[in-house]
Parts: structure tokens; sequence; C-alpha cells
């Protein structure tokens, strides 16, 4: 199908009218992507009648420079190179009526370190276009000279834990609840003894802000309370994610300098504040040495269908390039969405340096990061103790597990729920380490664990039949690669 | 005071066998193993002395248990822990850090308050010694 429309040049090409995309240069199937283009893979569902590759013609005419017209004032330009070129149409494999579109973009369209611009572009016009009846962006590659233009992760996992003298094993957090409705003095109280029985941060959930039952300033101050008795119970470095998100930049600058003040390691901010407002907070954060944690708030909205809207391991690059230090980047086994293989991608784009293609994991292009800071991806919602085993084995040990309910609905208290989960994280990671087949013997190791440990044991007993197991609407679509046999 | 820093605290102390089988796991992915201690384990003391070099080219954890038996012989009254340390590309940093040996009467932080204006506290942990060893 990858067929020449034949572009028009010269004269034929801007007599006034109106002429199809894919003759005016936005379909280009011999076009050859440079290293420094800016790519982006659209999944595109025409309208019944629509000519595939006209549809994906104009999702490249509509995000570059096109209108829907001829303009002559593109010959004052040199048009050609700022024209985005779809390059590659396919058919997607198993979804009848929908197309994998490839579109390259010259460099020169964007400018350097703005997600805002880039989104405007990638996202801005083109998904409400009428001959199509669905658009989905897929995913991204970023040439290394794009890349270098962003901060990346203000703090990255490296210094997170050197800063926190925390290695080698998953970091434990709660969120604390009820998310809303406590003051701060018993809120304080919930991060004190989740502290003190273990958890490493707690965390302020993505609607808490400052409400009439709990205003922002009491909070912090009854929240740092809370982490700096842990911290001389324990002997060790605490954090509680303080969030920020406010109505207005200043509002959110006056919070996290006052979270600073008070010597807190980490600040929040939700996803819903928007691209330039992530990328303030995450100089804020840079020129601070705070760890800048982003609750991905919204954004199932629009990445959860398959069909439509924007996948999350876009929001998930973006944010690595926007430089934020922790995303909420699904749990597989939780209550939220989460395809493993998918989920998989996520947390690849998230720690590796170099990502290489990897269909069966959602993953279309090569992409490396060029040496910006590793991205803390956050497991949260619906786990508990007892799937220590197949939390490490699905998500690695560079990742941070909440366990909310997990914590504080413990029935022998929240201190309790927390040694429990800590507990079992320890005794998983040290059964690792031995190089046991932990995923297969996890029970085992967590029962054994819990005979010297009553939290757990009660943990494991209250939620041992908990699980969440409903089909995935966001998997990747492939055909795996048949091996040549030799 | 339970000083809970390092991979394995909230387990029982690990036994020798134990920390063999972590060295070895250190090796294994061709980390550097370091021996450190201290009779400071405030949170925010980084830097802990150094029993020797870290031990770059080890492929037995044989040779790291003769040193921290060595170690514990000397400072066997303090913190020691093991850390396995990556060179490599990205990392170039501690990957895990565990303890190995503690005080027979461990000391306890007091947490100093401040009050200041605008009910801000400062806070200020301080190191204290066993509650145990105080008459």
């Amino acid at each position: 199908m990858n067929a020449h429309a034949g572009t028009l040049r010269g004269k034929e090409r801007y007599r006034s009218g109106v002429m199809e995309y894919k003759r005016m240069g936005y379909w280009e199937p011999d076009y050859v992507p440079k290293d420094t283009d800016v790519i982006a893979m659209f999944r595109v569902t025409p309208q019944d009648g629509v000519d595939p590759i006209e549809a994906s013609a104009a999702v490249a005419g509509e995000s570059s420079t096109a209108t829907w017209t001829v303009v002559w004032t593109d010959r004052l330009t040199a048009a050609e190179k700022y024209r985005a070129k779809c390059y590659r149409v396919d058919e997607v494999p198993g979804a009848p009526g929908q197309y994998f579109a490839y579109i390259a973009y010259d460099l020169d369209l964007f400018e350097p370190g703005s997600i805002s611009n880039l989104s405007a572009s990638i996202i801005g016009n083109v998904f409400g276009f009428k001959p199509l009846k669905a658009r989905r962006l897929e995913d991204m590659r970023f040439p290394v000279a794009y890349v270098k233009t962003f901060q990346g992760p203000a703090t990255g996992i490296v210094v997170e834990r050197e800063r926190l003298d925390k290695f080698g094993r998953p970091l434990l957090g709660a969120t604390i609840k009820p998310k809303l409705g406590l003051s701060g003095r018993n809120y304080g109280r919930v991060v004190y003894e989740a502290l003190k029985g273990g958890l490493d941060f707690t965390k302020d959930d993505e609607n808490i802000n400052s409400q009439p039952f709990m205003h922002w300033r009491d909070r912090f101050l009854y929240c740092m309370e809370a982490v700096n008795r842990a911290q001389a119970a324990s002997g060790e470095i605490k954090g509680t994610y303080l969030n920020v998100t406010a109505a207005t930049m200043e509002d959110m600058y006056e919070r996290a300098e006052f979270a600073r003040e008070l010597g807190s390691v980490v600040v929040m901010i939700d996803l819903v504040i928007g691209y330039t407002a992530i990328q303030s907070m995450a100089k804020w954060a840079r020129r601070n040495d705070m760890i800048l944690h982003l609750h991905r708030a919204g954004h199932s909205t629009y990445t959860r269908q398959k069909s439509h809207g924007v996948s999350f391991r876009i929001i998930a690059k973006w944010m690595r390039l926007a430089g934020v230090d922790h995303i909420h980047a699904g749990t597989v086994v939780g209550k939220l969405e989460g395809d493993p293989n998918t989920t998989r991608g996520y947390y690849d784009i998230c720690r590796e340096d170099f990502n290489p293609m990897k269909l069966e994991h959602g993953i279309f292009f090569d992409q490396s990061w060029a040496s910006l800071n590793k991205l803390m991806p956050v497991a949260s919602g619906g786990i508990h103790a007892g799937q220590m085993h197949q939390l490490l084995d699905l998500l690695g040990e560079d990742v941070v597990l909440q366990f909310g309910g997990g914590t504080i609905g413990h029935p022998m208290g929240i201190a309790a729920g927390a040694t429990a989960n800590r507990v079992a994280l320890e005794a998983m990671i040290l059964a690792r380490n031995e190089g046991r087949d932990y995923l297969h013997e996890g029970p085992e190791i967590l029962a054994k664990a819990a005979a010297n440990c009553t939290p757990l044991k009660a943990a494991l007993e209250v939620w041992k039949d908990v699980s969440f197991n409903y089909q995935s609407t966001d998997t990747p679509d492939f055909v795996p690669t048949a091996l040549a046999a030799v | 005071m339970r000083l809970t820093q390092g991979c394995f605290s909230f387990l029982p102390d690990l036994t020798d066998d134990q920390i063999y089988k972590q060295v070895q796991y250190c090796l294994a992915n061709g980390w550097a193993v370091n021996i450190e201690f201290t009779d400071d384990p405030h949170p925010r003391n980084t830097y802990w002395e150094m029993w020797g070099l870290p031990m770059f080219d080890l492929s037995d954890a044989a040779g790291v248990m003769m040193e921290l038996a060595e170690c514990r012989r000397v400072y066997g009254d303090r913190y020691i822990r093991i850390s396995g340390f990556d060179s490599s590309h990205g990392w170039e940093s501690v990957r895990i850090s565990f303890l190995v040996n503690r005080p027979a009467q461990e000391p306890y932080f007091a947490l100093e308050r401040q009050e200041v204006a605008g009910r801000v506290v400062r806070y200020a942990t301080r190191l204290c010694p066993s509650r145990e060893a105080t008459p």
C-alpha cells in the first residue's frame, strides 16, 4: 500500500484551491528519515471510504505546515524542509480499518526544550480532524540533538538513592488515606506511623491541595514533624511527597519554597498542571536539590482507549524529557489498567539509557536517552505484601512500591502494615540475590519471613485472596517475527 | 534503638553464610565490594571509615569474609556495612548496601526542635549513647 501517490511540484503544486494532502508533499514513501528528525507514529482510523494514505498525509500536513487549501505563502519558505512527511503506512495487525502511520518532522519545526511546543505540533490540531473516526499517538522517536535540549529528571534514580542512602531494593511508599477529610494533625499521625513502621515515603494524593479541612501550610508542618520523628526513631532518611499543586505558578512556588524551608527531600505535582508548569517545577527542583514526584492525574482520559488519544508511553517519554523524578507507571497486578508487556515498555522508557525497538512491549523505535537521568517509576494502586515476588519480578528493583490500603488498612495498625511490607520486600530481595527461584518460591519465602513477623503474617492472611484479574484495554498490536530456522 | 539502614535491617541479623551469598551476588554482577565501619550512624553521615580499599578484582566471596572477620576483630563494637559498587555507565554508584555488624548496645537519636517564626520548627537529629548504657 506504500506506493507513491505522485507529489506535485512547481507551478502545479501551488495552483489555488483544494488539493489532496498526499499530492502536496505530505506523503513521501521514498523518504528516509534523517537521524535528526523527530518521528511520530499514529494509529489512524479513517472514516469509511477515506483512503488511509490520504488520511495519514492529512495528519502529517495538519501537524506541520498545511491548512485545508493551497496557500501561495508556502513559496516564501523552504517549504519542503518544513513539511512533515508521512513515509510509511501499515495495516494494524488484527485491527481491520486501523493503520499505523509513520511521520517524520524536521528538527527545525520545534523549539528546543519545550514539551508544550512539541505537543502543540504533534497533538495540537489533528485529533478532531473530520476524515478520521479516531486517532492515537502511539510512539515517538526523538533525535539525540533534541533530547539534549532538555534538562531531564532533576535528580534521577542514582542521585535520589545516594541522597536517601537506600540501595539495592525498591523504595516503599504509601498514599495517605482517606485522601480527603483528615485534619493536618491527624494526617501527620498517619505519616508518622507509616514511616516509623518501615516505609521510606508517604504521599499526598492527587487532590490534596489546600481545602477547608486542611490548609497546605498546616499539612506541611505536621508532615515534617512526622518525617523528622520517624527519621530519629529509625536512623534512616524518610520523606513525604508534599503536593504543591495549586491554581497558579506563584502559589506552587510558594508551597515548594516552604517545603524546602522545612527540610523536605521531595515535593509533588499533578500531571494536570500542564507541561509548562511541570517543566518550571523541574527546573525549580534541580535548583533546589529536590526530588520531584509526578502523579499522573487525568492521564487515563486520553491514554486508556487503544483507538483514540495518546499512549502513556508518550507521556512517559515527555515526562523524562520534562524533568520529573518519579512517575506512576503501573503495577500490572494492582487495581489500575496495566498489561504486563505494555507496562514493561513504560518502565524501560523511564529507566534505560537506550530503548531498542521492541514491538511486543509497544516500543516502535530505537531511542537513545543520551545520558539523561533515569526516571524512577512508581507502582501504586491495589497492591499488597502477598504480591511481593510478582512485583519484584515484573517491575525490578528501581521502582517505588506504594502500598496505600496495603499499609493503612492493616488489621494491627499502620506501623504494622508498613513493617509487613518492608519485611516481605527485604526477604524477597535476600532470596533473589541468593539465586533462588523467588517467583515460584515466593509464597513460601513470604510464609517463612512471616514466621518471625506477626504483622506480615496478618497481612498475608487478610489479603490472601485479593487480585484484580481483568482484561487489559491497552495491549500491543504486533505480529511476532518468526525466527529463521538455522 | 535498632538502626534500620541498609537493605536487610528488618530481617534478623544476617548469618555469615547469608552475608557470603550476598557478597557472591555482588561479585557475580561485577561490582566492587567495600567494607566500612563507623561509630556515628547518623542518617546523614555518608562517609563511614573505609576498611582498606574497595575490593575490585575478586571472584570468591571468601576474600571479603576474611576481611570482614578482621574488621570485626578490630571494630566489633561499631557498625560495619558491606556495599557493592557498580562502575558501569549510568550508575557509577552503590548498588547494594547492608549492615553486617552492630554494637552490642545500639545508640539512639534524639530529635531537637528549635521553634522559629510562623510555627516553623528547625529539626536536628542528635546521636545519643545507648539508653541501656546510661547509669
